[in-house]
Parts: structure tokens; C-alpha cells; sequence
């Protein structure tokens, strides 16, 4: 069992939701990164996403958007997130870590290689924002290879007919964006999500996830009563560019954790 | 390679024209760029739709345009007859209107109630906020930081005409940010938004679609042509950036093949310096704002600032049906320097009366080049895709003159 499955089942049996942080790799610099990487499990995080810093991050807001800015500047690439996530397996064997980002990093790569190599170093999953179900062949089969899944979106216009399209060839979770709108911009409606998850749970037995529009710990507690995972990415990373220390982003991530793992008791 | 049948039968049904093209978008506007396949697929089968789009192009525009015979230009060069494509004359002063007439109906049909576009150098921007005025939609065009600034009476221009021009902040602060922004809009207003794409770029239908609606220069100038010449011109040519004038110039020119055809980037400061703009020349295969095509790059795939003189060549990417041109062989790409367009730019003023777009400029200097190397019965066509007024500020900074 993958270690995405595995810690899905873990959370079903103890009727807990994830709590997912999201950070971009190398913000503000690799070190920094490793460091935090370190101390989330601990803080509660029971997947990782990181972000792969990309130069046009179409569908990100500023706070993002941003991020990527200082990740580049700082010289992350993706064989510098590889080995992130290299050094990270060695202290922690269980906690999967899905990769987020956009597609040119990964084609410039080389599909095959990329799928090969992230596997070895123990990345459990991918979303990449800009490579829809139409077009995610080219990596999908390969990242099938090594062990990786395939994360795909749904979101606030993915109607029926498409999410058949969406569901055909999904592995790991089920992504669900919350609002229409780019990353950390709009807050999202928690009548239409619950609606919105009915429709994903009657069509796949994946988990889901929820993400893009989750600031608060009260947010994120309203989203844990009603999805399998909660993403919080922008809040996170706003105390990144604010200068915080490794530990107090972890402090600030383990207050997050607490109210997505206490709000179904 | 095998060379197909014909070049003009792409791009295939989900819309890529070989390796290149198709729809590389969040899958929030997956449902959105569908649709709009299945709009415009519509209305291009609908007799009423091209019907009123030829009126429009006819009174609102001026079409045709005319096919003028650049005497003393052909004169000065001392080579093949040069032939100018006058889409200067267009309503709004570039072939722009062309494609944002035929999207601002596809809109309308639709039922869209706001329009977004991106702009470089203002005139795809110009263009649409024309259109939304004469329509009555409110528009929102995203225009670089850094453009705002060196084009300022295109900003001016929208703004009078009812537009708000929202300034880009981020990354290089010019066009390919401004398509990002532009996206994110689009993403965030996906009821009531219709994004008009300016150049034959971005995921599927927009290439094909955007060709469509520019191959009018091409049509009208293979008749033209063959009216005053009673033969097909030897060699078409026209400027490249994202390539929208360039591919509706070329399109109807693509099976004839005793045409040459030529596309010209804008080579900015050198080739063999990092400030250029000759994506299909000095880029590799990626993928951005929507299709795979050629893009400049560094080895990690981050995407590469551009540099031209012209901000409407002054982009990383290059529309994905260029891309297969190229690997086919059947277009030829070359690239102009800064320099060389603001020679282009001050002759053909002088010389015709035509002050050129510094986009239109850069395929002048490439034809003045190769013109000169053919026969004087050979017949070259280039497309003079605007008039170059708002370039005044830009050019006479480089020739170091106050206005």
C-alpha cells in the first residue's frame, strides 16, 4: 500500500480529517525548507505538499506567486526539490509528500527520467496545475511505473460529464478547489463544498481533499468536518515571507493541525 | 519526415498540430476552453455568424485592406517588387481588430457580459477595448508595468475608449505576465467572462481559432495579388511575436508550394546575446500559458524574459502552430536586431510615406535583406501588420531625439 493510502486509512479509522500544509520548496532558501520540512509531521501534518517554484505561476495569487519569486532567487530547482525530499525520507519513512506545481520544470526534465528519479527519492504524489487529464498521459504512465500517484483537480465548474474525465486515471486523492479563483484569493462557501463533495464521494471512493480558500483554523475545522484532507497553503506561507523561524511556522501549522484533528470530536 | 498532404488541415481534434498546441490550463478553465471549442465550432458552421462578421470587417473596419505596390522602396532595394499588406490601414491602426471582431461576437453568441484581454505593445489592447466600447461590454485589459510605461497613448487610447488597463506588477512586468494575470482573472470570473487572446497562441481553441479570424490578410492578398500580377508572389513574409498576423498571412499560402514563406522575430539586442525575443530561433519546446510550443528558456524550464525594442514581439513564446511550421520546413524563421528594425522603421518612412509598427518594421528589414539578393521579376508580399504613431516616443529615443 502506498504511503498516501496508508495514511488515509489510518485517518479513516481514527475518524480524523489530514491536516495538509503546503510550502514551496526553497522559500526563502533550502535550508529553511529542510528545516521546516523536518518539523511539520511533528506539528501535526500528515501529508506534505511542496510547491515546485515555477517563474509563471498561472494559477497562484500573490502570496504564492511571490513565494516562487524567492524560491527561484534562492536557486531551488527541481533536482534541488528532489533532494529535499531525499534528505526528508531520511527522518521520516511515512509521511507522504505530493509535489505541487507546473508542468514546463517537469517536460523541461524529461517526463520519464523525472517520474524515475521522484520516485527514488520518495515523492508519494503530483499535482501539476497546468497538465489536465487530456494532456497528463505523457506523465501519468510513467509516474504509475514508480510508484507515484497522480492527484487530479476538481473544482467549482467541473460539471458531471467532466468529472468523469477527471476521475479516469485519478490515484492517491481527490483534489477539490475550493472557490473559482487563484490561490489564497477568495474564501470559499462551505454549502457549496459540502454539495460539491456529495458529488465526488457518489462518483469515487478516492479521499478528498480541500484546498485554496482555507485561512483559518476555523475555516480549516469547518472543511475537516466535511472533506477527508485539508489544505492550507497561502496562510502558511504569508508567515513565510514575514520572516518567521522554522519553529514558529510549525508552532503556527501544529495550532492548524489541532483544529482540523479535534473538529470532528 | 514525410511531408503531408496539405499544411492546413490542423490542428487535430484536441488541438495540436503535431507535438505542438493543445490545452495546458488549470482544470478550472478546462470546462471553460471546451466550451468554447464547442461555441466556436458553431459558429464557424453558421452562415450568419461569418455574414455578420464580414459586415463588421467591411464597415467598421475598412476591409479590404489595400495590397500596395512600394515603389521606391522596391526602387531603393534594387531587387524583387516589394509588396505591402496595408493591415495599417485597419480601423484602430493593426490587424488586431480582425481576430477581437470575430471573438467579441463569439462572445455575444455566447451570452458572455464581460470581456479581458492582455496587451504588449497596446494594440491588441486598443483593439479589444474598440470592439467592447462599439459593443457595449465592459472591458478590463492587463497590460506589463513595463509596457504601460513605453507606450503610454495606447494606455490612454483604451482608457478613452472605456477600458479600465490594469498594470501588471509581477515577474518581468510585461506580456507574458500580463497573459498570466489575464488568466487569473479568467479563472476567478468564469460565469460572466469572455477572455480575447490576442495573438495565435494559448490552449485550444485560441490558435486555431485566432488563425481563423486573421487568415482575411492572407485570403485578400493571394487575390490581390494574383489580380495586379496574374501569379502568386514568390516569397509572403511577416513579423512573428506571438504570430497572429503572421499565421493569417501564411495560412492560405501553406499548399502553394512555389511560395517562400518567411517569418521574422525580433532578434532585440543580438541572437547571441540573452536579449532577444527569437523564440523559434533560440527556444526549445515547453509549455506555457496553454500549449506546448517553442519557448525560451533556461535548463530548469523556468521561462526567460524577452527582449525587443517591440513590445509586440517582445515575448518568450510563440504560437504552437508556428512551432510545427518550423520543424516541418515549410515556413523559414529569421530574426532582425533592434537596429535593423529602426533602420527598416526610418526607410520605409521616408522612402514610401508609411511610418511602420516597430513590429511590422522588423519584416521590412528582413525583406529589404533578401529582396535585394532576388531577380527584379520575383514578387515578394510582407505584411505591414500596424502603423507605427505609437511607436514615436520609442523611436525617437533610440535615435536620440527629443519630442
Amino acid at each position: 500500500m502506498s504511503r498516501i493510502s496508508s495514511r488515509f486509512a489510518e485517518l479513516k479509522s481514527a475518524n480524523r480529517a489530514a491536516f495538509v500544509p503546503f510550502i514551496t520548496a526553497g522559500d526563502p532558501n533550502s535550508d529553511a525548507t529542510l528545516a521546516l520540512l523536518e518539523r511539520l509531521p511533528a506539528a501535526g501534518a500528515d501529508l506534505i505538499e511542496l510547491g515546485v517554484p515555477f517563474s509563471d505561476p498561472m494559477a497562484d495569487g500573490p502570496v504564492i506567486q511571490a513565494s516562487s519569486q524567492r524560491a527561484l532567487k534562492s536557486g531551488m530547482t527541481l533536482v534541488k526539490v528532489l533532494d529535499l525530499v531525499r534528505r526528508f525520507r531520511k527522518k521520516d519513512e511515512r509521511t507522504p509528500v505530493v509535489l505541487m506545481g507546473y508542468y514546463n520544470p517537469i517536460h523541461k526534465y524529461g517526463t520519464a527520467r523525472f517520474a524515475k528519479d521522484a520516485g527514488e527519492a520518495g515523492v508519494d504524489g503530483l499535482i501539476t496545475v497546468d497538465l489536465p487529464p487530456e494532456e497528463d498521459e505523457v506523465l501519468r504512465v510513467p509516474a504509475a511505473a514508480h510508484g507515484i500517484d497522480i492527484v487530479r483537480l476538481a473544482t467549482p465548474t467541473t460539471d458531471a460529464d467532466r468529472l468523469r474525465t477527471v476521475l479516469n486515471g485519478a490515484g492517491g486523492f481527490l483534489y477539490y478547489v475550493s472557490i473559482a479563483g487563484v490561490t489564497g484569493s477568495k474564501t470559499f462557501d462551505g454549502s457549496d463544498v459540502k454539495a460539491a463533495l456529495a458529488r465526488l464521494k457518489a462518483q469515487s471512493a478516492l479521499p478528498c481533499a480541500v484546498g485554496f480558500g482555507i485561512k483559518t483554523s476555523e475555516q480549516a475545522a469547518e472543511i475537516a468536518r466535511l472533506a477527508d484532507a485539508a489544505v492550507v497553503g497561502s496562510a502558511i506561507v504569508e508567515h513565510i515571507a514575514a520572516g518567521a523561524s522554522p519553529d514558529q511556522i510549525a508552532a503556527y501549522c501544529a495550532a492548524l493541525a489541532k483544529a482540523v484533528h479535534e473538529a470532528r470530536q | 519526415m514525410n511531408t503531408p498532404n496539405t499544411f492546413r488541415s490542423g490542428p487535430d481534434p484536441q488541438g495540436h498540430f503535431g507535438a505542438y498546441g493543445g490545452r495546458f490550463v488549470a482544470e478550472t478553465l478546462m470546462p471553460l476552453v471546451l466550451d468554447l471549442e464547442r461555441a466556436y465550432e458553431a459558429a464557424r458552421r453558421d452562415p450568419s455568424f461569418q455574414q455578420e462578421l464580414d459586415g463588421m470587417l467591411a464597415d467598421y473596419v475598412g476591409r479590404e485592406s489595400p495590397l500596395y505596390f512600394a515603389e521606391r522602396l522596391t526602387a531603393h532595394v534594387g531587387g524583387a517588387k516589394i509588396y505591402l499588406k496595408r493591415e495599417d490601414l485597419n480601423h484602430t491602426g493593426a490587424h488586431k481588430i480582425n481576430n477581437c471582431l470575430g471573438q467579441i461576437l463569439l462572445a455575444r453568441r455566447m451570452g458572455k457580459t464581460r470581456i479581458i484581454a492582455e496587451t504588449g505593445a497596446g494594440q491588441h489592447g486598443v483593439a479589444t477595448a474598440t470592439v467592447a466600447a462599439r459593443f457595449g461590454l465592459p472591458c478590463v485589459v492587463y497590460m506589463g508595468a513595463v509596457d504601460i510605461e513605453r507606450q503610454k497613448p495606447n494606455v490612454f487610447r483604451m482608457r478613452l475608449l472605456g477600458t479600465e488597463v490594469r498594470a501588471v506588477k509581477s515577474g518581468s512586468r510585461t506580456l507574458k505576465d500580463a497573459m498570466n494575470e489575464a488568466l487569473r482573472d479568467w479563472v476567478a470570473n468564469v460565469a460572466d467572462t469572455f477572455y480575447i487572446i490576442g495573438s495565435a497562441a494559448g490552449p485550444h481553441p485560441y490558435p486555431a481559432m485566432v488563425r481563423d479570424f486573421q487568415t482575411v490578410i492572407g485570403n485578400e492578398t493571394r487575390r490581390q495579388v494574383l489580380h495586379k500580377e496574374g501569379r502568386l508572389p514568390d516569397l509572403v513574409a511577416a513579423c512573428v511575436g506571438g504570430g497572429s498576423n503572421a499565421i493569417g498571412m501564411f495560412h492560405p499560402f501553406l499548399d502553394d508550394a512555389d511560395v517562400e514563406i518567411h517569418g521574422v522575430e525580433a532578434a532585440g539586442k543580438g541572437v547571441e546575446t540573452h536579449k532577444n525575443a527569437a523564440t523559434l530561433g533560440k527556444g526549445t519546446p515547453g509549455v506555457l500559458h496553454g500549449a506546448r510550443s517553442y519557448l525560451l528558456q533556461d535548463g530548469e524550464g523556468q521561462v526567460l524574459e524577452a527582449h525587443s525594442i517591440s513590445a509586440g514581439l517582445d515575448y518568450p513564446g510563440v504560437g504552437p502552430e508556428h512551432s510545427w511550421l518550423k520543424d516541418q520546413g515549410r515556413v523559414k524563421y529569421f530574426s532582425i536586431t533592434d537596429n535593423e528594425a529602426l533602420d527598416a522603421f526610418v526607410s520605409l518612412s521616408k522612402l514610401e510615406g508609411i511610418i511602420p509598427a516597430l513590429e511590422s518594421a522588423h519584416a521590412v528589414a528582413h525583406v529589404m535583406r533578401v529582396a535585394r539578393e532576388m531577380e527584379k521579376d520575383k514578387i515578394v508580399a510582407v505584411c505591414l501588420s500596424g502603423r507605427g504613431d505609437k511607436d514615436a516616443a520609442t523611436v525617437a529615443a533610440a535615435l536620440g531625439e527629443k519630442i
